[in-house]
C-alpha cells in the first residue's frame, strides 16, 4: 500500500495556494496509508550563502533556540531557527556537513531530515489530515510539494521511518513499495559510510540516490543506475528544486497517474488525489510507464 | 433521465440506483465521480449509463447488458470480469483493464497501460491507442484489437483468443507468433472496429494468437516455462 502525491504549479498565480491545493491530494490517500504521513515543501529559498536545514525531535519542549546558539558558537557561524510543531527550520551559514556533523557529537535525539536552498520536510506519525495541520501546511505557498501516506510494511511505524527520505542537497524520495534486496544494500552502503536512521526499505533506497549523487551521478544517472541495483517493487516520486521525478519499476508493479494542465502538473498513485484540483476534469491523464524516468523541472 | 451526484449521495447509493434500473435503455448519468473507485459495478440490465468525468479503479466490473460509457480517464481494472453489453471510455486507462472479462465489447478510445485483457475469457476488446507490457496474458478466447503499438511481451502464454495489432510490438510472449490473416479474421476485425466505431484500416494490422507449444508440458520447452 501506502500512496504518493506530487503538485508542481506551472501557474504563479496559484503558487500562493500551494498548500491548499495539496491537502485534499495527501488526504484522499489517507485509505493507502493510515499510519503516517510527510511532504517536502519548497519554498522561499534562502540566501546563497546559506543553508536551510528540516530538524526533528521527539519532544515537544526541546529548546531549539538554545541549540542555535550553541551551533552558531560552536561553529561561528549565523543561525536562525523557527520551530513548528515537532520540527524546526534552521537557516545557517554553516555547511551541510558541519551541521550534521556538530548535530551527531552534541544533540543525539535531532535528527537532520533534510536540507537545501528551499526544501522543508515535515513527517509524523498519524493521520494525513492531522499531521497536514501540526505542521500549519494547509497555508503554505510555493512552487511543489511531494507527500506520503504510510502503510507499514518493511519497519516500525515511527516519526523517523516515514516518508519523505533525503537524498541530498534539495533533493527527497517518496516510495510506495517494497524493496527485496535492502539488507545486502543497506550493509554496502554502510560500509561505505552512509549512516541509517531506520531499518526502513525506502531509506536505503534514498541513501543509495544519496551515494551515487555524492559520487558524482546526476539525477537521473542515479535513477537509471537504480533500476539495475534496486530489487523490488516501487514508484518513487522525487522532489527537485525546480520540479520532481518519477520512476516506476520494470514491471509497473505499483500504481501511478499523472496529469497535466497549463496550470500544473500532478502525479499520484491514484487519479481521485489529483480530481480536486482545478481544472482537472479537462486535464491530460495518462499513466507513467515502467523504467521510464519522467522529470518535469531541470533535472540536476 | 437519472442524474447521480456521486459526491452528494455516495457510491453505495449511486451503485444500488444504477443496480435497481431494470427498463431497458433507461438513461443515467453519474456526475461528480471524482476517480471514486468501483463506480457502475455489477449492473445487470440493459441500460446506458454516462460516468461524467474520470473514474477510479475497478469501473464498470461484471457489467452484464448495460452500456456504459466513461467521459474521460478509468483507472486499474476497468470492466474487470465482465460478462456482457459495452463499456467506453474516452480517454485513457490504467493497468488491466477487460481483465478476465467473459464477452460484452470493451473500448478505450486512447491508450491503456499493462496487462489489457489479461486472462480474458471471451471479451472483445479495441484499443484505439496503445497497449503496455504483458497485454494478452494468459489471454483464453476473445479477440483485442490494438489500433496503435503494444509493449513487451504481448500475449505471453496465450490460449485462443485472437490478437489484432497495427502499429509496432515491442516483444512477442513466450507461445506466441504472428498468425495468417484469413477473410474470416479480417471480417470480424473489421466487425469490431466499425461496432467500436473507431476509424482504422483492417487490412493494415496483423493477426497473433498461440502457437500451441505450452498447452503440453514438454522437455524441449523447459526454457520458455
Amino acid at each position: 500500500m501506502c500512496g504518493i502525491v506530487g503538485l508542481y504549479l506551472k501557474n504563479e498565480v496559484l503558487r500562493p495556494q500551494l498548500g491548499s491545493l495539496f491537502q485534499p491530494m495527501l488526504s484522499q490517500m489517507r485509505s493507502r496509508g493510515p499510519d503516517s504521513a510527510g511532504v517536502a515543501i519548497y519554498r522561499d529559498p534562502v540566501d546563497p550563502h546559506q543553508l536551510k536545514y528540516s530538524l526533528a525531535h521527539d519532544r515537544a519542549d526541546f529548546d531549539w533556540p538554545q541549540l542555535c546558539k550553541d551551533l552558531d558558537t560552536a561553529c561561528d557561524c549565523q543561525s536562525s531557527v523557527n520551530q513548528i510543531d515537532s520540527h524546526a527550520i534552521l537557516v545557517s551559514t554553516a555547511s551541510e556537513r558541519t551541521v550534521s556533523h556538530w548535530l551527531k557529537e552534541n544533540q543525539t535525539g535531532v535528527r537532520l531530515v533534510g536540507s537545501g536552498s528551499s526544501i522543508e520536510i515535515f513527517k509524523e506519525v498519524g493521520l494525513p489530515d492531522d499531521v497536514y495541520s501540526r505542521f500549519n501546511l494547509a497555508e503554505a505557498h510555493g512552487t511543489h510539494m511531494i507527500g506520503h501516506t504510510r502503510m507499514a510494511t518493511e519497519s516500525a511505524v515511527t516519526t523517523a521511518g516515514s516518508h519523505p527520505f533525503a537524498t541530498g542537497a534539495d533533493l527527497c524520495l517518496v516510495h510506495n513499495g517494497s524493496l527485496s534486496n535492502h539488507n545486502r544494500l543497506r550493509r554496502q552502503l554502510e560500509k561505505a559510510g552512509l549512516e541509517f536512521q531506520t531499518e526502513n526499505d525506502s531509506e536505503v533506497a534514498a541513501a543509495y540516490m544519496t551515494l551515487k549523487i555524492r559520487e558524482g551521478a546526476s539525477l537521473r544517472e542515479a535513477l537509471e543506475q537504480a533500476l539495475i541495483d534496486l530489487d523490488g517493487f516501487y514508484t518513487f516520486c522525487v522532489g527537485t528544486t525546480t520540479g520532481f521525478a518519477v520512476l516506476r519499476d520494470p514491471i509497473a508493479c505499483k500504481h501511478a497517474v499523472m496529469a497535466e494542465t497549463d496550470d500544473w502538473v500532478a502525479m499520484a498513485t491514484e487519479y481521485r488525489a489529483i480530481a480536486s484540483l482545478p481544472g482537472s476534469e479537462g486535464a491530460a491523464i495518462w499513466e507513467p510507464k515502467p523504467q521510464t524516468i519522467y522529470v518535469w523541472g531541470e533535472l540536476q | 433521465m437519472t442524474s447521480l451526484d456521486l459526491q452528494s449521495i455516495g457510491l453505495r447509493e449511486v451503485n444500488k440506483k444504477l443496480q435497481s434500473m431494470s427498463i431497458p435503455n433507461s438513461l443515467a448519468t453519474v456526475i461528480n465521480p471524482m476517480g471514486g473507485h468501483a463506480i457502475a459495478c455489477g449492473l445487470q440490465h440493459e441500460i446506458q449509463v454516462t460516468i461524467d468525468g474520470h473514474a477510479g479503479f475497478y469501473c464498470a466490473g461484471m457489467n452484464k447488458l448495460a452500456n456504459v460509457t466513461v467521459n474521460g480517464h478509468a483507472g486499474v481494472g476497468l470492466a474487470e470480469n465482465m460478462m456482457s453489453g459495452t463499456v467506453r471510455v474516452t480517454g485513457n486507462a490504467s493497468q488491466a483493464a477487460g481483465a478476465t472479462a467473459h464477452g460484452g465489447l470493451l473500448i478505450i478510445e486512447g491508450d491503456t497501460s499493462s496487462r489489457c485483457g489479461i486472462s480474458m475469457k471471451g471479451v472483445d476488446i479495441v484499443v484505439g491507442g496503445s497497449v503496455g507490457h504483458m497485454s494478452g496474458f494468459m489471454a483464453q478466447a476473445g479477440n483485442l484489437v490494438i489500433c496503435g503499438d503494444a509493449g513487451e511481451a504481448l500475449g505471453d502464454s496465450i490460449y485462443e483468443a485472437h490478437i489484432y495489432v497495427q502499429g509496432n510490438i515491442e516483444s512477442l510472449g513466450s507461445d506466441c507468433e504472428e498468425k495468417d490473416m484469413d477473410a474470416e479474421h479480417l471480417s470480424k476485425l473489421t466487425e469490431l472496429l466499425a461496432r467500436a466505431n473507431i476509424k482504422a484500416n483492417s487490412k493494415a494490422f496483423k493477426r497473433y494468437g498461440s502457437a500451441r507449444t505450452l498447452y503440453n508440458f514438454h522437455p524441449d520447452n523447459a526454457g520458455v516455462y
